[in-house]
């Protein structure tokens, strides 16, 4: 029933930095969130990017030099994934939050994420019944196993690591000229 | 920018959570994610009442395994994520109780109840999207993305596109100057 003594500590902690990170970056607010999807907030979009290009330099390096023994890539079932990506786009604005940021939400005092746990739990319960309905067809469609972009184009993983690198930096700027844009046409409203 | 201050560069805090998977990889051969523990709890309520459940029901069964158990590692994540929050909002005294964001009070009206059901039916369809496509912003858009996964990449670009669609559909362009 419990996971291994190392194996508890390590999520402790994880969820501890994990909680604290995503607070003293705001990504714990609604208004973020919601910022976001409507192009006023581009905080989220920051945090994302910012960590996977991070992570994908770290992983990718222990990954080469033998420090890591395999990646964690999950299947590309991409019928299911397309469809389970438009379904909790949904959710998402709805709520206000992703299941991280909604757990972390209500330990900085938001109410509502509550009744957001509360839904998810439900959801969790709603989905274990229901897929074995579509566990054969639609979660077996177009199922191109665990694969990433390099598998595909038989290409380093450098290259997209670079290029991912380069497109935020790029993406960066122009948030970040945007933002002074805005700011100073505030300045003198 | 110290523990103290009330936000931190984003860029900052994505480094942070970019070496945080560093360590999750290295040290306990894991990948950060959230959205699996909600399978866990829904299954250690149904485990209160009917046990046999989690071995006939297919899903539960996949996930909750020897290697998976009912309390795994991302059980105590999910734990401890409010915990590390309220740590960081009470070190620069910046909680936020919140019943009704702004945003939504301006569209929908002040009700606790209204909002409480809306946010109670996001959670269902945002953790249903997540286990159909076995993962979430964290397990797919962060852990999957950094790896270069064909999957969690489709996944990324499905979910923004619907949840900006769906931000218009619910708040309109007005509801930019609302934020």
């Amino acid at each position: 029933m419990f996971d291994t003594y190392p194996m508890i500590v390590g999520g402790v902690l994880t969820g501890l930095v994990f909680g604290f990170l995503l607070q003293k970056a705001h990504v714990t607010r609604y208004s973020v969130i919601l910022g976001q999807f409507l192009f006023t907030d581009f905080t989220v979009l920051k945090v994302m990017l910012t960590a996977i290009v991070t992570g994908g330099i770290g992983i990718y390096a222990m990954y080469g030099i033998g420090w890591i023994p395999h990646l964690q890539i999950k299947t590309a079932a991409m019928a299911a994934v397309t469809l389970g990506g438009l379904i909790f786009g949904v959710g998402m604005a709805l709520l206000g939050y992703c299941p991280g940021t909604d757990v972390a939400a209500a330990g900085e005092g938001s109410r509502h994420a509550l009744y957001g746990f509360l839904g998810m739990v439900v959801g969790a319960a709603l989905y274990s019944e229901t897929m074995p309905y579509f566990k054969d067809t639609l979660l077996k469609a177009f199922d191109y196993g665990k694969i990433s972009f390099a598998d595909v184009t038989h290409l380093s993983p450098w290259i997209f690591i670079a290029g991912l690198a380069m497109l935020s930096a790029g993406i960066f700027l122009l948030i970040e000229r945007w933002e002074k844009r805005v700011q100073f046409r505030r300045g003198i409203a | 920018m110290s523990l103290f201050s009330r936000r931190w560069s984003p860029y900052l805090v994505g480094v942070g959570i970019g070496v945080l998977s560093w360590a999750t990889f290295l040290t306990l051969d894991k990948a950060l994610g959230t959205s699996t523990t909600m399978v866990h709890v829904s299954g250690a309520a149904t485990a209160l009442v009917a046990p046999e459940h989690l071995k006939t029901n297919p899903y539960y069964a996949k996930e909750i395994t020897e290697k998976t158990p009912l309390f795994d590692w991302q059980f105590f994540l999910v734990l401890t994520l409010p915990v590390g929050a309220a740590l960081a909002a009470w070190l620069a005294r910046d909680f936020n109780v919140e019943h009704v964001p702004a945003l939504w009070r301006w569209r929908f009206g002040g009700s606790r109840l209204k909002r409480a059901i809306a946010a109670f039916l996001g959670g269902v369809i945002l953790i249903y999207g997540a286990r159909m496509a076995g993962g979430c912003t964290s397990g797919h858009g962060i852990s999957g993305g950094l790896q270069l996964a064909v999957s969690s990449w489709t996944f990324f670009l499905a979910m923004f596109v619907s949840g900006v669609a769906t931000a218009f559909a619910l708040f309109g362009k007005e509801g930019r100057k609302h934020v």
